[in-house]
């Protein structure tokens, strides 16, 4: 075997076994490398107790609850299959409103809620200018196309 | 041997006398002003239009202009490694010499780009997710790719013999690159908090035109910026390394 020969045996070799080297690692870690848990696997006790953990889901649709006095918020999160009730206590991300990913950070108390210590929101893949945001919900909700440039809402 | 070099060689014959010190010294001398006349024209065309021309997003506002730096920043940072990593096979081995000097002036570049998109992505973070950092998949195998930017240039440093040097840093470049599609993918593969990919995506992208132009020309003007810098520095290393030699003896006088 030639000497160059040799050295693309040599990378290939090593290429592989470090390859190899990772796939196995990332398949051990598994699910130790999930952000996040979904409200499901909450309810089916798959996460530990008394341990502080991430849950992201959806907000539910009109179930924001704010404290009037203070910065207290109460919201349902969802994955679609199961609920959970958040609270939480502090200002909330300027993405956060109702059908929003998010992810809340916390504990899970006797009661089955989550009490948040910090709540996270995420953000989709989407970009576009609100005018093509509002047309796109008017076709949604069964209007009709709207004029680009007329900004009238109902 | 090939025994008629004359037709199908031609890209043989030219990467061939690209190797050749003097010949690549002068080559990169003529493209180097055209190169970076053409960075900084689209770098302006683009930064005019993320910043002036295009629209706020429907729910960040005009944060999303953040993107059109973060998102080609983070290209630059893969792209770059790949390329550091070809040319690390060729140098391993072929022992093209020039392959070496190509990989590893390139690796300060690539930290650089890592390090903007890692700053811009805890600048937008902050307002939009409500935190400059999280551990999620993404953020943390991107900033491991600084960290192997750094360990790449510091063992290119710390090794006196240039052989060795080449050998162990190309070896380096090589293993790391596992870590490539790990950062592509982590956010299909786990749960995390970055979002999902908008432009890379098979199906139709999911942002609007007057949105996505800046972001791709921005794209190009990063690209040209690499190819102007990596010039310049391979020039420089060329003649550090070939101080001794007729031609960089002529050249200086």
């Amino acid at each position: 075997m030639k000497p160059r020969q040799q050295r693309m045996w040599f990378v290939a070799i090593i290429f592989s076994g470090i390859a190899l080297a990772t796939v196995l690692v990332l398949l051990s870690l598994g699910e130790n490398m999930m952000y996040f848990y979904s409200p499901s696997q909450i309810s089916k006790g798959e996460v530990p107790r008394d341990a502080v953990i991430r849950v992201g889901g959806l907000v539910v649709n009109d179930s924001v609850v704010h404290d009037d006095k203070n910065l207290g918020v109460r919201f349902k999160l969802t994955d679609t299959a199961n609920t959970i009730t958040v609270y939480y206590h502090g200002i909330l991300p300027d993405l956060f409103r109702e059908g929003q990913g998010i992810v809340a950070i916390g504990e899970i108390d006797a009661a089955g809620q989550m009490k948040a210590n910090e709540v996270l929101a995420k953000h989709d893949e989407n970009y576009m200018p609100p005018e093509v945001a509002d047309a796109l919900k008017t076709a949604a909700e069964g209007g009709s196309m709207p004029i680009p440039d007329s900004h009238t809402h109902k | 041997m090939n025994t008629s070099p004359s037709r199908q060689n031609v890209f043989l014959r030219f990467f061939r006398r690209l190797a050749s010190p003097k010949y690549f010294y002068d080559f990169a001398g003529v493209w180097i002003p055209w190169l970076g006349t053409l960075a900084l024209l689209l770098f302006l065309i683009a930064l005019y239009g993320g910043l002036l021309i295009t629209p706020p997003d429907y729910q960040q506002g005009d944060s999303v202009r953040i993107m059109y730096v973060h998102v080609p920043s983070a290209w630059m940072s893969l792209f770059i490694y790949v390329f550091m990593f070809f040319n690390a096979i060729i140098s391993l081995i072929w022992r093209i010499k020039l392959s070496d000097i190509m990989a590893n002036v390139s690796a300060p570049i690539g930290a650089a780009f890592t390090f903007l998109a890692l700053f811009t992505g805890a600048m937008w973070g902050k307002p939009m997710w409500g935190a400059y950092w999280v551990w999620d998949a993404r953020l943390t195998s991107e900033a491991i790719l600084l960290f192997l930017y750094a360990g790449i240039i510091a063992l290119n440093f710390a090794i006196e013999d240039r052989q060795t040097a080449a050998k162990a840093t190309a070896i380096l470049i090589i293993v790391g690159v596992v870590n490539i599609p790990i950062i592509h993918y982590s956010v299909e593969w786990w749960n995390t908090l970055h979002q999902g990919p908008t432009i890379t995506k098979l199906d139709k992208p999911s942002i609007t035109m007057d949105m996505l132009w800046p972001l791709l020309v921005m794209t190009l003007a990063f690209k040209f910026y690499f190819f102007t810098n990596l010039l310049m520095r391979a020039r420089l290393e060329l003649i550090r390394r070939e101080k001794q030699s007729q031609w960089v003896n002529e050249l200086l006088r």
